[in-house]
C-alpha cells in the first residue's frame, strides 16, 4: 500500500491526528522488553549454544598496508582443539561490492574480500578463519598462524593520502579518492563573497570514533538439512541485507539463507552494514554443515570493527552586516578507511553532508565538494547521526564565529537566519516540512537565561561558557530520498503483516529491527490503538527473514516513521476486515459498524449489537462457511509504507553550560538542556531515553572518544583503557522539553527520534567550551577536546 | 581475549607458595603469583602476560595475618591480602586515614573489592595510588623467598615500568607503613573517573605541633611524571613556613620545575607539569585541612 | 583440556560442580558451563562491568576472576534477583525509570547496584552516581539508571524497621 490508497477516512493530504492519540499512544507504558532483560532471560547471540557447535576467530593483519606473500596455517591446524582453518583461497567467496550509480569521475567501485587475499589494507583485517572446540583454543590457533608480508607505505590521513606520490590503498582508486562529488554550485556564490561584509572561515575536524554497542558483533550459523537452509543468527540492524549478501557471496539461492536476529545489545549504525565476518562464518557453517559461532572480542571491536566520524570541513561563509548569511562554500573530506561498506558505500558520509549542510538556515547560495578518502584504517559504517554531527558542528561554528566578528549575540545570529516558514525548499533542493526551529531555539535560550546562567558566566573569574546548537534531522528517508543519492541498493519502504488468532491476540511483523529502541512496546501501542485492544495482546515479530518478504531494518531514525506507519496501515486493514465480517454476521451494512475501541465491532445504529474479535475470529478460522462470499478465511492483513518526497525533519536545540578548570583543563558540564520536536511522541520515556542516550554519545565524541592512528597505521585504542567511553560521572543529567509538530505524511504523526541527541551535542559542547575560553583568544574547532588543549589556552591568560 | 594456557596451583600457606614458585621455576615453568588478579588478569586476557603457571594465594585468606590491618607503635601493618576496599572502610586513626581517603581513586568498587594492596605494589604501575602512598609513608614490603624473609623499603622497591624489587620467587607477606601522616592527602587527575591517573600527587605535611599552621617539612610524591613514582626533594625542601596558598604555590612550582615528565600521544611534558602544579597545590590544601 | 580442575561453588543457592581448565574465567563458566547467560561479557578486561556478579556478597568482575579462584565461593547472578518472574524492587525501579534500553549492560548494573546498596544503604544520589561509574552503558546516558538505584535506596530506607 502506498500513501495514496489509504482507507477512505484517511488521506495523505489531510492530517488525521485524531486517531494518532489513543489510549496507548502518548503514554509511557511499561516496556514489553523489560521483564526478560531485567531477569537475565533475554537471548543475545552469545547466549545461543547448539549441539556440536564450533567457535570461530580470525587471523588478522598486524600491519596496516602490505602485500601478503604467504599464509601458513599448518601450525594452527595442529593446535589442540582446533578443527579447521581456512584462508581466502580455501573458501573462494565472492567479494562485497557496494555501488553507486555515478560516473567514474565521481565514484570508484572497490571490492572488499571476505578474507584478504593478496593485500591487507588495515591493522585487524581478517586473513583466515580458525575453527575450534572452544574460544580459548581458537585464540591458541590464531597465535600459531604464520603470515608473511611485504610492507607498503601507508595512508593515514589527508596529507599522506592526497599527496602526489601517495601509495594507493586500492590500485583502481587514483589519488585514494573513492568519491568526489560537487553536488551544488548554485548561482551567486562568488558574488556573495565579493559583496560580503564579513567572511568567516572555519576548519572543523571530528575524530575517528567507534559507535561502540556494548554487545560486540557476533553470529551463529548452522545448517539445517531438513529445511535445506542455513540459519544465520546474527546481531544485525539489517537482517535482509545480510541474507542478500550472504547468498551472493556464497553463490546460493537466497531462499537457502534464513537470517534471524536475537536480542541485540545496541548497534548505533555499526550493525547496519554487513560485516565480512558474518559472511565468513556463514560460509564455513555451510561448508562443514556444523554450527559455528563467532563473538567479536573487544579488542577486535575497537580495532577491526567498523569505525566512524573522521571528517574535516573547510567552510567559508559570507555574511552581511546584519548577520544574514549570504553564501556557504564547503569542502568536505571524510576518511572512510580501507573499504566501502555494504549497502551504503563510502559515499554515504560526504553525500549526506553535501545534501544537508545548509541545515536549519536560509542559505541563498551554496557550493559544496564532498570527497571520500580511502586510507589504511579500519573501514567506517554509518554511526548515529551520519555526518550530521559533523556538518552541524561546522555550520554552528560558523554562526558563532560570525556572531563574534559582527559583535552580535550568537543566538541572535541564528534567529536571523533560521527557517521559519514551512514547507521551505532550500538552496539544496530539499523541502523541509514544518518544524519548530525558531521556537526550540527561543525556548532553549529562555531556559538558560531564566535559570541565571548568563549572570553566572559574566559574574566572575570562573571560566564558564554557554553554547547552543540548533539543528534538524531528516528522519525516515524514503526510497525517493535515498534514490537521490544514487545508491544502487535503495532502502526506503517497509512491510508489515498482521495476524489475529482465534483468541483475538495479535502478532504483527515489521521489517525494522529493534536493538534498544523499544519497538516491541511502541509498535504495540500503535497497533493497540488502531484496533482498540489492550496493548498486552499485541506481539511484535522482527528479525526473521522467513516472516517477512523484505525489510530495510533499523537505521536513520526510520523505524517509527516508516515501520510504525506500516504496522499502523496493516492494523487499519485488519480493522476493516474485522468490520466487514462483523457487518455480514450482524446482517447490516459495512458503513453501519465500527471498531468500539474495546476489542470488538459494534453496530452503530444499535450499540447493543456487538461482536467481539474472538467471535469474529471464531468465524474467520473455525467456521469459515459463515464468512461473506468475497472474504477469504483468516484474519490477516499486509501493508507497505514509504515516505514520499524528501521525507520529514525532526528538530531540536541543545543548550549547554560548561566550566573549564584552568588547573587541569577538565571540562565540566554544569547544565544540559534539550528542546526537541520529533512530532507525535508515541512513548515519552522512550523518546527521552533516545535523546539522553544520543546526547551521551555526542558528549563522548566532543570530549572523550577517539581512535587515532600512528604514522604506521597502528590504532591507538585497543582497549577501554585507551578508548574513553564516558561513565555516569562524566555524563550530566539532561532536561528535555518537547515541542510537537505532527508529521503530515507519516501514519502516526511521528518523525523519528533515534539520532537527534548525538547530532546536537558535539556542536553545543564545542561552542560552550569556546565561550568559556572567550577571554583567551583561542578558538577550538576539533573534537574530541583534550583537556591539555583547554589548559594550554587558559595558561595564556 | 582469552588467556594462554597455564597450570594452576593453590598455595596452602606462605611457605607452600614459595616452594611452589621455586619448584615450578626449577621445572622450567614461568610461574607467577595471583592474589586479587585485578592487574594481572586483564594483561593475561590480552595475552600481554602469559605465565605458564599461577600460584594462587586466595586460600591464604584463611590465615588471619594475611588480611589483618594492625596499628601499633606508630606503624600500620597491612597483611598482603588486604583489599583496597578493606582499607577504604577500615576505621583507621587519623595518622593513617589518608590511606582510606585515597582508596576512592583506586578503580571502582568491584576492583577494590578484590584487588590487594600487595598486588598493586608488586605490579608497580607508575601512577598506582599504593605506590605513591608507599613512598609517602615509608612503607616496608616484607617478602618471603627461598632464603627466608627480607624487608624492602619503599625507596628501593620501584625499578620503573612495572618492575619492582620483589623477585619472581618471592611472596609478599605484609606491608608496613612507618611514617604516620596525620596531615596528608592524595589527589589525581584522569580524563575519566576511576581510570589510571595522568598525574597523581601525594603530600604529607609535618606541622610544628598538631594545631599549628607552621609547616616544618614533609613529603611530596608524584606519579605519572617518570617511569616509576618519585619523591620530589626540591618540593619537599620548599615545605617550610606558614600554611597557606602562598606556600602551596611555592611547593607546587618547585615540584613542577624539578620533574622531567614524559611525552606521549595526547599529553605533553608541559601539560604534566601543569597538572603537577595543580595537584600538588590541591594535595597540600587538602592535607592541611 | 590443559590441567583440568574440579571446581565446586555455590551459584544462586545451588551447589555446582564443574570441570574446568584453569584459564577459564568465572564469566565463561557461569554463562557457558552453567548456562546462566544473564551475566553478560562486554570487554574481558575489567572496565565495562557487564559481567558484574556478587562473589561472597561483594560485586566483582566475573571476567577478572578465574573460575578456579572461586572454589567454595558463593556467587549470585542476575538470575537470582526475581522471585519466579516477579521483579525485585530494584528491577521494577529500572523498568519504571526506563533505566534500560538494549538491556545488555543491565544485569551488570543490577548486580553492581545490589552490591553498592548493601554496602552503602544511606548513599545519596551523587554517591550512587559515583559508585555506578564502575560500569558502562551505551544507551541511556546513565541518568535513569542513577534515578532507578536512588529510588530503590530511598524506598528501602523508608521501609527499614527501626532497631
Amino acid at each position: 500500500m502506498t500513501a495514496t490508497d489509504l482507507p477512505t477516512e484517511v488521506t495523505a493530504s489531510e492530517p488525521h491526528f485524531e486517531s494518532r492519540r489513543g489510549r496507548w499512544v502518548g503514554a509511557s507504558i511499561p516496556r514489553h522488553e523489560d521483564p526478560r532483560l531485567l531477569t537475565g532471560r533475554g537471548r543475545f547471540v552469545d547466549d545461543i549454544a547448539l549441539p556440536g557447535m564450533l567457535h570461530a576467530g580470525f587471523v588478522r593483519a598486524t600491519v596496516a598496508h602490505a602485500h601478503v606473500t604467504a599464509i601458513d596455517l599448518t601450525a594452527t591446524r595442529a593446535v589442540s582443539g582446533v578443527i579447521a582453518a581456512y584462508d581466502a583461497r580455501d573458501l573462494a567467496l565472492g567479494d562485497i561490492v557496494a555501488l553507486l550509480d555515478r560516473p567514474a569521475e565521481e565514484f570508484t567501485p572497490t571490492a572488499m574480500p571476505i578474507l584478504a587475499k593478496d593485500k591487507v589494507r588495515f591493522v585487524g583485517e581478517p586473513l583466515a578463519i580458525v575453527l575450534a572446540r572452544d574460544p580459548y583454543a581458537v585464540e591458541d590457533g590464531i597465535e600459531a598462524a604464520v603470515v608473511e608480508h611485504e610492507s607498503l607505505a601507508v595512508v593515514v590521513d589527508e596529507e599522506s593520502g592526497f599527496a602526489a606520490d601517495a601509495p594507493l590503498v586500492h590500485d583502481e582508486a587514483a589519488g585514494n579518492v573513492l568519491l568526489d562529488v560537487s553536488m551544488f554550485d548554485t548561482p551567486g556564490v562568488d558574488e556573495a563573497f565579493e559583496d560580503a561584509d564579513v567572511t568567516v572561515e572555519v576548519t572543523t575536524r571530528s575524530g575517528r570514533q567507534n559507535a561502540l554497542p556494548l554487545e560486540t558483533r557476533g553470529v551463529v550459523a548452522s545448517w539445517d538439512a531438513r529445511d535445506d537452509q542455513l540459519l544465520v543468527q546474527t546481531c544485525t540492524q539489517v537482517p535482509h541485507q545480510v541474507r542478500t549478501l550472504v547468498a551472493r557471496c556464497l553463490d546460493v539461492p537466497e531462499r537457502t539463507i534464513r537470517v534471524t536476529v536475537p536480542d541485540m545489545g545496541g548497534g548505533f549504525g555499526q550493525k547496519c552494514v554487513v560485516g565480512r565476518e558474518e559472511v565468513a562464518v556463514a560460509a564455513v557453517a555451510h561448508r562443514l554443515h556444523r554450527p559455528v559461532k563467532w563473538i567479536e572480542d573487544r579488542r577486535e571491536a575497537l580495532t577491526a570493527g567498523f569505525l566512524a566520524r573522521e571528517q574535516t570541513y573547510r567552510t567559508r561563509a559570507a555574511f552581511d552586516a546584519d548577520g544574514h548569511i549570504a553564501a556557504l562554500d564547503v569542502d568536505v573530506v571524510c576518511d572512510m578507511g580501507a573499504y566501502s561498506c555494504y549497502p551504503f558505500t563510502a559515499g554515504i558520509e560526504p553525500l549526506m553532508a553535501s545534501a544537508e549542510m545548509p541545515s536549519v538556515y536560509r542559505v541563498p547560495a551554496y557550493r559544496v565538494r564532498g570527497r571520500a578518502l580511502t586510507s589504511n584504517k579500519a573501514p567506517t559504517a554509518p554511526y548515529r547521526g551520519v555526518s550530521r554531527p559533523q556538518y552541524v558542528m561546522a555550520i554552528e561554528r560558523v554562526m558563532e564565529r560570525a556572531a563574534r566578528e559582527l559583535g552580535l549575540d550568537p543566538v541572535e545570529v541564528r534567529r536571523r537566519n533560521v527557517i521559519t516558514e514551512f514547507p521551505y525548499t532550500g538552496v539544496n533542493a530539499v523541502t523541509y516540512d514544518p518544524g519548530t526551529y525558531r521556537e526550540s531555539l527561543d525556548l532553549a535560550e529562555k531556559t538558560i537565561r531564566d535559570e541565571g546562567w548568563y549572570e553566572l558566566r559574566d559574574a566572575g573569574e570562573r571560566h564558564i561558557g554557554i553554547g547552543f546548537c540548533c539543528f534538524s534531522e531528516r528522519t525516515g528517508y524514503g526510497s525517493e530520498a535515498f534514490a537521490k543519492r544514487k545508491m544502487t541498493v535503495v532502502p526506503g519502504f517497509d512491510l508489515s503483516e498482521i495476524r489475529m488468532d482465534t483468541t483475538g491476540a495479535v502478532v504483527v511483523t515489521s521489517g525494522t529491527m529493534n536493538h534498544g529502541q523499544s519497538h516491541e512496546t511502541t509498535f504495540a501501542q500503535i497497533v493497540a490503538d488502531r484496533l482498540g485492544i489492550d496493548v498486552a495482546r499485541v506481539k511484535l515479530r522482527q528479525g526473521d527473514t522467513e516472516r517477512i518478504a523484505y525489510g530495510w531494518g533499523t537505521f536513520a531514525s526510520r523505524s517509527v516513521t516508516i515501520g510504525g506507519s506500516a504496522v499502523a496501515l496493516a492494523s487499519e486493514r485488519l480493522g476493516e476486515l474485522l468490520c466487514r465480517i462483523a457487518a455480514h454476521l450482524l446482517e447490516t451494512r459495512p458503513e453501519n459498524v465500527a471498531m468500539d475501541g474495546d476489542g470488538g465491532v459494534v453496530q452503530l445504529d444499535d450499540p447493543s449489537r456487538r461482536l467481539s474479535y474472538e467471535e469474529i475470529a471464531d468465524v474467520a478460522y473455525l467456521r469459515s462457511h459463515l464468512l461473506p462470499k468475497d472474504v477469504e478465511p483468516a484474519l490477516t492483513a499486509t501493508a507497505s509504507f514509504d515516505v514520499p518526497g524528501d521525507g520529514t525533519f525532526s528538530n531540536a536545540t541543545h543548550a549547554v553550560v560548561v566550566e573549564a578548570d584552568p588547573g587541569t583543563g577538565a571540562i565540566r558540564i554544569l547544565r544540559y538542556a534539550c528542546v526537541e520536536d520529533c512530532g507525535v511522541v508515541i512513548h515519552p520515556k522512550v523518546v527521552d531515553g533516545q535523546c539522553r542516550g544520543g546526547i551521551a554519545q555526542g558528549i563522548a565524541g566532543a570530549l572523550f572518544e577517539e581512535v587515532t592512528y600512528d604514522a604506521h597505521g597502528e590504532p591507538s585504542a585497543a582497549s577501554f583503557i585507551d578508548y574513553l567511553v564516558p561513565t555516569a560521572t562524566e555524563i550530566p543529567d539532561v532536561s528535555i522539553a518537547h515541542l510537537e509538530t505532527p508529521c503530515a505524511f507519516t501514519e502516526n504523526g511521528a518523525k523519528g527520534a533515534g539520532e537527534g541527541g548525538t547530532i546536537g551535542a558535539p556542536a553545543a559542547v564545542l561552542n560552550a567550551v569556546n565561550d568559556a575560553l572567550r577571554r583567551t583568544g583561542v578558538e577550538l574547532d576539533t573534537t574530541p577536546i583534550h583537556p591539555r588543549v583547554v589548559a594550554d589556552a587558559l595558561e595564556e591568560l | 581475549m582469552k588467556p594462554a594456557a597455564f597450570t594452576y596451583h593453590r598455595a596452602h600457606d606462605v611457605a607452600d607458595a614459595v616452594a611452589l614458585l621455586t619448584d615450578l621455576a626449577a621445572a622450567g615453568e614461568d610461574p607467577k603469583v595471583i592474589a586479587g588478579g585485578q592487574s594481572l588478569m586483564p594483561m593475561m586476557n590480552f595475552r600481554l602476560a602469559r605465565p605458564t603457571a599461577l600460584v594462587d594465594l586466595g586460600p591464604l585468606r584463611r590465615v588471619p595475618s594475611m588480611t589483618a590491618i594492625d596499628v601499633s607503635d606508630g606503624v600500620l601493618t597491612l597483611g598482603a591480602l588486604v583489599t583496597h576496599h578493606a582499607v577504604e572502610t577500615a576505621a583507621l586513626p587519623r595518622e593513617w586515614a589518608v590511606l582510606s581517603r585515597a582508596m576512592r581513586w583506586v578503580g571502582h568498587l568491584p576492583i577494590r573489592s578484590r584487588g590487594t594492596v600487595a598486588g598493586s605494589l608488586v605490579h608497580g604501575d607508575a601512577t598506582a595510588e599504593w605506590c605513591l602512598l608507599a613512598l609517602l609513608l615509608d612503607a616496608v614490603v616484607v617478602a618471603e623467598g627461598p632464603s627466608g624473609r627480607r624487608e624492602i623499603p619503599a625507596d628501593e622497591l620501584f625499578h620503573g615500568f612495572y618492575a619492582t624489587a620483589v623477585d619472581p620467587d618471592e611472596v609478599v607477606v605484609e606491608v608496613r607503613f612507618t611514617r604516620p601522616a596525620p596531615h596528608a592527602a592524595l589527589c589525581e587527575f584522569a580524563r575519566r573517573h576511576g581510570d589510571f591517573a595522568i598525574v597523581d600527587a601525594a603530600v604529607a605535611l609535618d606541622l610544628s605541633d598538631s594545631d599549628s599552621t607552621i609547616v616544618t617539612g614533609g613529603r611530596v610524591v608524584l606519579g605519572g611524571v617518570a617511569p616509576a613514582p618519585v619523591r620530589v626533594p626540591e618540593a619537599e625542601d620548599a615545605l617550610h613556613g606558614e600554611a597557606g596558598d602562598t606556600l602551596w604555590t611555592a611547593v607546587a612550582e618547585a615540584a613542577a620545575a624539578a620533574i622531567d615528565p614524559p611525552e606521549d600521544e595526547g599529553t605533553t611534558a608541559a601539560y604534566r607539569r601543569r597538572l603537577t602544579r595543580t595537584l600538588v597545590a590541591d594535595a597540600c590544601r587538602e592535607a592541611a585541612r | 583440556m590443559n590441567d583440568p580442575h574440579l571446581l565446586s561453588l555455590t551459584v544462586n543457592g545451588t551447589e555446582e560442580e564443574v570441570v574446568v581448565e584453569p584459564r577459564r574465567t568465572l564469566a565463561d563458566v557461569l554463562r557457558h558451563d552453567l548456562r546462566l547467560t544473564g551475566t553478560h561479557v562486554g570487554c574481558e578486561h575489567g572496565v565495562c562491568g557487564a559481567c558484574t556478579v556478587l562473589v561472597d556478597d561483594a560485586p566483582v568482575r566475573a571476567c577478572l576472576v578465574f573460575a578456579v579462584q572461586a572454589e567454595g565461593a558463593d556467587v549470585r547472578t542476575v538470575e537470582s534477583l526475581d522471585a519466579g518472574g516477579q521483579l525485585s524492587d530494584l528491577q521494577q525501579a529500572f523498568s519504571d525509570h526506563h533505566g534500560l534500553q538494549c538491556g545488555f549492560c543491565t544485569p551488570g548494573f543490577l548486580m553492581l547496584a545490589e552490591g553498592v546498596l548493601a554496602e552503602s544503604p544511606d548513599a545519596d544520589r551523587e554517591e550512587i552516581r559515583e559508585a555506578l561509574s564502575a560500569n558502562l552503558c551505551r544507551c541511556t546516558g546513565y541518568q535513569t539508571i542513577v534515578d532507578a538505584v536512588h529510588a530503590t535506596a530511598c524506598t528501602r530506607r523508608s521501609q527499614e524497621v527501626p532497631s
